[in-house]
């Protein structure tokens, strides 16, 4: 009995409910915008953490998630063309069925690859999958995309909700809401997931091939493995940001997210999740704050909404050059050097990370 | 007819993707970084023949401005930038490029505006008539055939002939032994990306000859030209020309018979099969991963 109770993810399941719970109540009492902020930073987070979980646990580059997260849209979008109706969660796990067997397709290819090729092939993949989108205009709708009609809050759980907040539900609440609870799922699987066997085995990949393969791990089936698992949290993304966005178009899937996506990652700190979900909150506040800086210096709007990627390079570079382990990475071990002697850091979501070889 | 005049476009076409893989494995050869800020680079480069020639200055002085500009560009970004990454970890030095990439991007952006501008040409562009017959060889892509043939040429003879480049062949077959010997490490790094974002340069001007130029216009060339640097072996200027000319006369044939939209893919699948079949490229020396 002891053992089921202090068995790590049964405690962590519950502290997963309890913040969902929470985090209903902290969504009910914001703003429409400020709703779909949130829905934003949590789709955004979600496949930051599976490429986070990728790069800094695997030692794989990929520059290629937008392409997925455009392949979970879109299959969202298909699923609803045509005022066809599917429930919410089939709808998601089809993205995630659909997107991880595409990653199936690049992962075998790229697990027998090296550094730099990985980084080309992925860079194709970005360039390439919003092309098919415009070139198979029929079913994929060309260059404005397939809209995504909005969903409806189910009776049971408007219900639900009520009793909790006792107000109705609409739906960019309901989509916060949604998008939160995919969110802690998916960050507690991962975390769950790179604690555990699997996750040291990535690990032991990552920081010296050739002694993990000696200690009889299958090199290829460990990188096919973390790239379908990375590719699927892109798929669950892209496929909550064609719900909150409510289309799927190539525009909303350029090179530049892909990029971006992989910036927010090496700044909040590869192979945490604290910085993936910190990356993802600058993707998502930054241009705001970045843009109104830029209209009140004189810049027209087109100009200062160019301002939010430059301050991102910017930064990424002068990360890379001065602190490589990222904001929480360089923070967060200074932190623990303060708390010593206690040794508790369950506190910290930082996944352990062996030295940068 | 059409069969032809699509590998005589491809064949153009492909002179200016072997422009931009050489650029690449210049860079790949001496610092063992894939430079994916070339295309921005070009883009930048581009932009500015294009301000040059627009304040009524004629084609050449903005070809010209380019070119400088692109070897300024090259030496500051080594200078500034590249000398400081931990070459050790091999994710950081491709994330320290992708950073300038979305930099330059935002920059082109916000300096030259973010709509599609026409770039003039220096020569025609109407294709030769040969009995009756129009060729899709333009005056133009005959004139970027013979530019890009000449910069190799020049390229292989300051590599080959001169101490320059003889300095910078011990360079980048081994830098410490190179230092030893007395050679400014430094300064043959930085004139190495100096002269491959010229060469980038050139590619930029020549695919932007009579199309039109927009902060995202070289984002393809990057992939083709990337894949076509690894058909090559990412480390051999020779597979590098060769590799270009496949990609151009096979994406040419692609876009030509079944669609531009299809392209991208069609170059994601050359560069996996090749990869997949060859992992070190065609005319590679280096090894395959073995673990």
């Amino acid at each position: 009995m002891r053992r089921i109770v202090s068995s790590p993810m049964l405690r962590r399941g519950l502290a997963a409910i309890a913040l969902l719970i929470v985090s209903v109540f902290l969504i009910d009492m914001l703003s429409d915008y400020r709703q779909s902020q949130v829905s934003s930073v949590a789709y955004l987070a979600i496949a930051a953490g599976g490429l986070s979980v990728l790069i800094g646990l695997n030692g794989q580059l990929s520059l290629g998630h937008g392409a997925f997260m455009a392949i979970g849209a879109y299959t969202v979008a298909k699923m609803l063309q045509d005022g066809k109706e599917a429930p919410m969660l089939v709808l998601l796990v089809a993205a995630v069925i659909v997107t991880a067997l595409v990653g199936a397709i690049v992962a075998v290819a790229a697990a027998r690859l090296q550094g730099p090729y990985v980084a080309g092939a992925t860079l194709a993949l970005a360039v390439a999958v919003p092309a098919l989108a415009v070139h198979f205009r029929d079913a994929l709708g060309g260059e404005p995309g397939l809209r995504v009609s909005s969903p409806d809050v189910p009776t049971s759980i408007d219900d639900a909700l009520f009793f909790l907040t006792g107000t109705e539900t609409g739906t960019s609440q309901w989509l916060a809401t949604v998008s939160v609870a995919c969110l802690v799922v998916t960050f507690l699987l991962l975390r769950n997931l790179s604690q555990s066997r699997v996750g040291r085995q990535w690990r032991a990949v990552r920081d010296d091939p050739v002694a993990a393969q000696l200690a009889g791990i299958n090199l290829g089936r460990s990188r096919i493995v973390c790239f379908i698992v990375s590719a699927a949290c892109a798929g669950l993304a892209g496929g909550l940001m064609a719900m909150v966005t409510r289309v799927a178009a190539p525009s909303g899937f350029t090179l530049i997210l892909s990029l971006t996506l992989l910036m927010a990652v090496v700044l909040g700190g590869l192979g945490t999740l604290t910085g993936a979900l910190i990356g993802a909150a600058l993707l998502t506040l930054l241009p705001t704050y970045v843009t109104n800086a830029g209209s009140s210096l004189g810049l027209s709007d087109l100009q200062s909404a160019e301002l939010a990627p430059l301050v991102l390079g910017l930064t990424t570079i002068a990360v890379v050059l001065l602190a490589p382990a990222g904001l929480v990475g360089s923070i967060a071990p200074a932190l623990r050097r303060l708390r010593t002697p206690s040794t508790d850091t369950s506190v910290t979501t930082t996944i352990t990370r062996g030295e940068q070889s | 007819m059409q069969l032809i005049n699509t590998l005589l476009g491809g064949f153009s076409v492909g002179m200016i993707y072997a422009a931009f893989a050489l650029a690449l494995v210049l860079i790949w050869q001496s610092t063992r970084i894939v430079n994916f800020a070339q295309a921005p680079m070009a883009m930048i480069t581009t932009f500015i023949a294009l301000k040059v020639i627009e304040s009524g200055a004629s084609y050449w002085i903005g070809f010209t401005v380019a070119l400088v500009a692109g070897l300024v560009l090259g030496a500051l970004v080594e200078r500034l930038v590249i000398r400081y990454v931990d070459h050790d970890n091999h994710i950081n030095p491709v994330i320290l490029t992708l950073g300038l990439f979305i930099v330059l991007h935002a920059l082109a952006a916000i300096v030259f505006g973010s709509s599609f501008r026409s770039f003039p040409a220096a020569f025609d562009l109407t294709g030769i008539k040969v009995g009756g017959e129009t060729l899709a060889l333009t005056p133009f892509s005959i004139f970027t055939i013979l530019v890009v043939v000449a910069v190799m040429a020049a390229l292989r003879l300051l590599f080959m002939k001169t101490d320059l480049g003889l300095t910078m062949r011990a360079t980048a077959f081994n830098r410490e032994v190179a230092s030893v010997l007395g050679v400014k490490v430094n300064r043959a790094l930085t004139l190495g990306w100096a002269l491959a974002a010229l060469v980038g340069s050139l590619s930029g001007l020549l695919i932007a000859g009579g199309g039109l130029v927009h902060p995202a216009y070289m984002d393809g060339v990057v992939v083709y030209g990337f894949v076509a640097a690894v058909l090559g072996g990412l480390d051999s200027p020779a597979g590098a020309v060769v590799g270009g000319l496949v990609m151009g006369i096979v994406l040419a044939l692609v876009s030509g018979y079944l669609g531009s939209g299809l392209v991208p893919l069609a170059a994601l699948i050359v560069l996996v099969v090749v990869l997949l079949v060859r992992p070190g490229g065609l005319f590679s020396t280096t090894k395959e991963r073995t673990v």
